[in-house]
Parts: C-alpha cells; sequence; structure tokens
C-alpha cells in the first residue's frame, strides 16, 4: 500500500515521457469542463419539483397541500416549485445546504418518514427546522421573489399595508415570522407552544401535582 | 273501448301541457338551458376586503369578516383566524378580540381560550361577496320597524 502511494506521488512529480504538455493542458481544460459541468448538471437535477416529488413521502404529504395554494396556481401563473424556498438560490448558501440535506438521504434510506402516521408525528419538527433556518438567514428564499423594495403598498389592502410597515420596513420581523403555513399545512400549534416553554409546563405540572 | 282511449289521449294530453306550462313558470338556477347542455357558469364573485366593519343587521348577528380568507386553516392542529383575533394576537395586529362569550363553555364555565364548541368560526361568520342576490330580501331592522311604528301612532309614543 505505501509503495503504491510512494509510485504514484513520484509519477506525479516527474514531467510527463510520453505526452506532449499541449495535450496535458487541453486534455485537464476538457476533462474540467466535463467533470465541472457534470457536477453541476447533476446538483441541478437534484434541484428540480420532479425529483423532490419522486419520493412518495414529498408527493404524498407536503407536494399535495401546496397544490391549492397561491405558489402554485394563481392568476399570473407564476409558480414557485420547492427548490425556490427550500434550497437557497446562491452556490456557496446552495451547497452547504445540499450537505444538510445528507441527513434527508438518511432519512429516506432509513423511512423515517415513510409513512403518513410517522409523517404527521415528525411534521412539528421538520416545520421548526424550516422556520428556524428562515428566521436566520431573513427569509432569505422569500426575498428572492419578494423584495420589500420593489413593495408598492399602495396595492394591498389596508390591513396588510398597515402590517407590513409596522413590521416588515422596520425590519422588527420577517416574512416567516407571520406567514407561517402560507404553502403547507400547520402542524399541532400547541403542542409548539408547549415545547416552546419546558419551564412554565414543568412549573404548572408542579402547581397540578400538588 | 272508443272512450278509454279518448281519456288516455285527454290525460297525456294534459300532461304534456302541464309540463310545458311549468317549463315556462318555473325558474330554476339552470335557465332555459337543455338537461343535456352545461349551462354557461355564473361569474365568481368577489370577496369584499375593504377591512371596514359593516353594520349588524340584528344585536345577535355573528359579525361578517371584512377581508378575504382565503386558504385560512382552522383544524385541529391550528386555527389560522386566531394568530389574528386571539386574546394574545390583538396587541400585534390591532384586530378586533374574539368575543369573551367565546370562552364559555357549555357547562357555563369560562375556559382559559376559546372553547371547542365555537372553535370554527366560519360555522357563523362569513365574508361577503359583490354578488346581486337570487332573491329579492325585504328585511328590515328593527330601528325602521319602531320608526314605523312610531309614524303610525302620529308620532306618539
Amino acid at each position: 500500500m505505501l509503495g503504491f502511494l510512494r509510485r504514484t506521488w513520484g509519477a506525479v512529480r516527474r514531467p510527463s515521457v510520453h505526452y506532449s504538455l499541449g495535450f496535458l493542458t487541453m486534455g485537464g481544460f476538457v476533462m474540467g469542463v466535463v467533470f465541472w459541468g457534470g457536477f453541476n448538471t447533476a446538483l441541478e437535477l437534484t434541484n428540480t419539483e420532479t425529483f423532490c416529488t419522486g419520493c412518495h413521502e414529498m408527493r404524498d404529504n407536503v407536494f399535495v397541500e401546496l397544490q391549492p395554494t397561491i405558489h402554485y396556481t394563481n392568476r399570473s401563473g407564476v409558480r414557485a416549485t420547492c427548490p425556490d424556498c427550500h434550497v437557497p438560490h446562491e452556490w456557496t448558501n446552495k451547497i452547504a445546504r445540499k450537505m444538510q440535506a445528507s441527513k434527508e438521504v438518511w432519512g429516506k434510506i432509513f423511512g423515517t418518514i415513510n409513512t403518513r402516521e410517522k409523517f404527521l408525528e415528525k411534521r412539528l419538527e421538520l416545520a421548526q427546522h424550516e422556520w428556524a433556518r428562515l428566521e436566520a438567514n431573513d427569509s432569505l428564499e422569500c426575498r428572492n421573489c419578494h423584495s420589500a423594495e420593489s413593495m408598492d403598498i399602495t396595492r394591498q389592502s389596508t390591513r396588510a399595508a398597515e402590517a407590513h410597515e409596522r413590521f416588515l420596513f422596520t425590519g422588527e420581523k420577517t416574512c416567516i415570522s407571520c406567514h407561517k403555513g402560507i404553502a403547507h399545512q400547520l402542524p399541532d400549534l400547541g403542542q409548539a407552544s408547549l415545547m416552546a416553554a419546558p419551564e412554565a409546563v414543568a412549573e404548572l405540572s408542579g402547581y397540578l401535582d400538588q | 273501448m272508443k272512450r278509454q282511449t279518448a281519456l288516455i289521449a285527454a290525460i297525456l294530453a294534459a300532461a304534456i301541457g302541464g309540463a310545458a306550462l311549468a317549463q315556462q313558470s318555473v325558474a330554476t338556477l339552470r335557465g332555459g338551458t337543455p338537461l343535456a347542455d352545461n349551462a354557461d357558469p355564473m361569474v365568481i364573485p368577489k370577496v369584499v376586503n375593504t377591512d371596514l366593519r359593516q353594520v349588524r343587521n340584528y344585536p345577535e348577528q355573528p359579525p361578517l369578516i371584512p377581508h378575504k380568507i382565503d386558504g385560512y386553516q382552522i383544524d385541529l392542529n391550528a386555527n389560522k383566524c386566531l394568530t389574528c383575533h386571539s386574546r394574545e394576537a390583538i396587541e400585534i395586529s390591532q384586530a378586533p378580540m374574539v368575543s369573551i362569550t367565546h370562552f364559555m363553555s357549555r357547562d357555563n364555565q369560562f375556559l382559559a381560550s376559546v372553547t371547542p364548541r365555537r372553535y370554527f368560526c366560519n360555522q357563523c361568520h362569513v365574508v361577503q361577496t359583490e354578488a346581486r342576490p337570487l332573491v329579492e330580501n325585504g328585511f328590515v331592522d328593527i330601528d325602521s320597524v319602531l320608526e314605523y311604528v312610531k309614524n303610525q301612532q302620529g308620532g306618539s309614543d
């Protein structure tokens, strides 16, 4: 093994005997295009609605819920697909998210949510991950399409205009703080509020025991 | 035999005539469209989205919803209406708070939040559309009735 490594290192270090400099340069360039292009094509392939809904976990649960919402069917016919909201568009962040997604591959292989019941049980946790991600990046994926600068609040309803003026333009809240559950159904929020305040729950159950 | 035939003919004529008459006099939502065809659907009316509270026609009337509620989720997991109209939310949303009557259980106990029997908002509260009523409505509210009675009595109580 060590001998093999030493021989390989030796071959790499020495100048080429058989191949011309032109061949090696051009060959390196062409192979670079092929491999880099191939990598990006494969990456883009995993970034499509068809890929996401290729598994029944997504197709039968979240994708069905998306269909009647405004992000799938609307007056102007612009559609947001899965990766538009769930994968960052910028390359570095996209790669980071794709690396995180290896956990989802694990989940797929071991069937973490392979039945409707398992999905519903896990839904609160999954939703909270997405909410936390969007809170942390200031709703970046929302803002890829909906920028506060291009928002004409005179064309919004009074209620919406007031809310955006008070919370969005001041930066007090971000899109996801108010617009949870617009593209998929909400998990059990009662359970969520209990999970958010474990000390309060512990204290309360202390009182109840007395 | 001849008389029987005449009778049957008379009954048939009456039945056909009656059917024709009924077709002319009874207005249905289908209009004059034959059964085998599809009528042109009516235009879907727009939902009133003014955010202005509307008057209640009688004191017990559940207040109308003056905004769109498309896709609002109200089920075991979440109640979209209460994200603005609950007791805790109104400071942020500045929306009218859900009435305290909705906190009372069927045993007349006031609970900490909306009781399950009053949880499904759009069982009583509805949006309004700009649709023309299919049937004319002659409802007048109690003030108009009192005014009318007062006028009938010559202005004295």
